[in-house]
């Protein structure tokens, strides 16, 4: 009886929280997007700027860890019995992507372009080896140019 | 030292080329951090004591890349590439390569 009031309280807790960090963090993705939008981050090799207008490229990259909440993980495993789209993965995935690229941004500073942009994901931590996802990184890194 | 992850380095030319470098770095996080994660496991969101430690380790990576460049001459490093592997229970690879160069 205690196990199971204990695991509805996690599941609460885990709703009410995770939904509002989420609700949060979406917020502040679009508004730091809205910021760095005149700095294009491109997965070309190539632009069309003059060899020699071009003063310095420079390695810039950003990367993110988040996990999510155990009421997501509880509907996740449960999705796992029917097969289907998992909708909680998909937001979590997106957000630590979003949040990897927008840092490479902040670290570009006065730059006119990221070039050959990539992003990369790995599961870390306890969970790694195990069927559940416990948390995930997703690293962004690209090559930025200041033109004249 | 000029990094970048294209094959040039743009308004410069590649007078010589000196092969591979690389740098890799193994990090496990201490137990207090461990704990913090797995609480913030339960609520969600960005874990920044990983994220921390992920970017230190990174930096380290590069750092021994741009050391062994230098040894062998080099001034610059194209083509470089990140790659991340959990080798064991709370401990991760990062791992960073490229190819050594020098530019006019």
């Amino acid at each position: 009886m205690y196990n199971l009031l204990f695991f509805i309280t996690l599941i609460a807790v885990g709703y009410l929280a995770g939904t509002f960090a989420e609700r949060y963090h979406y917020r502040s993705i679009h508004m730091r997007e809205k910021m760095f939008i005149n700095l294009p981050a491109v997965t070309m090799k190539t632009v069309d700027y003059p060899d020699d207008r071009i003063k310095s490229a420079e390695l810039v990259y950003g990367s993110a860890v988040i996990s999510i909440d155990y009421f997501k993980r509880f509907t996740a495993s449960l999705r796992n019995i029917f097969g289907g789209t998992i909708k909680s993965y998909e937001s979590l995935i997106d957000r630590a992507r979003r949040e990897a690229l927008l840092r490479m941004k902040e670290m570009a500073g006065d730059s006119k372009i990221i070039v050959n942009v990539r992003i990369e994901t790995s599961t870390i931590g306890r969970n790694a080896n195990k069927k559940s996802v416990g948390c995930l990184e997703a690293i962004a890194y690209g090559t930025a140019l200041t033109v004249d | 030292m000029i990094i970048t992850n294209i094959e040039t380095v743009p308004g410069k030319n590649i007078v010589e080329h000196f092969g591979l470098v690389s740098g890799s770095t193994i990090r496990a996080k201490h137990v207090g951090r461990d704990i913090m994660a797995s609480l913030k496991n339960l609520v969600g969101g960005e874990l920044k004591g990983y994220t921390h430690l992920l970017q230190e380790s990174r930096q380290q990576a590069l750092d021994r890349m741009v050391d062994q460049a230098r040894q062998l001459g080099a001034n610059a490093i194209v083509n470089v590439r990140f790659s991340t592997s959990s080798v064991a229970q709370g401990a991760a690879e990062l791992y960073s390569y490229g190819t050594a160069v020098r530019i006019e």
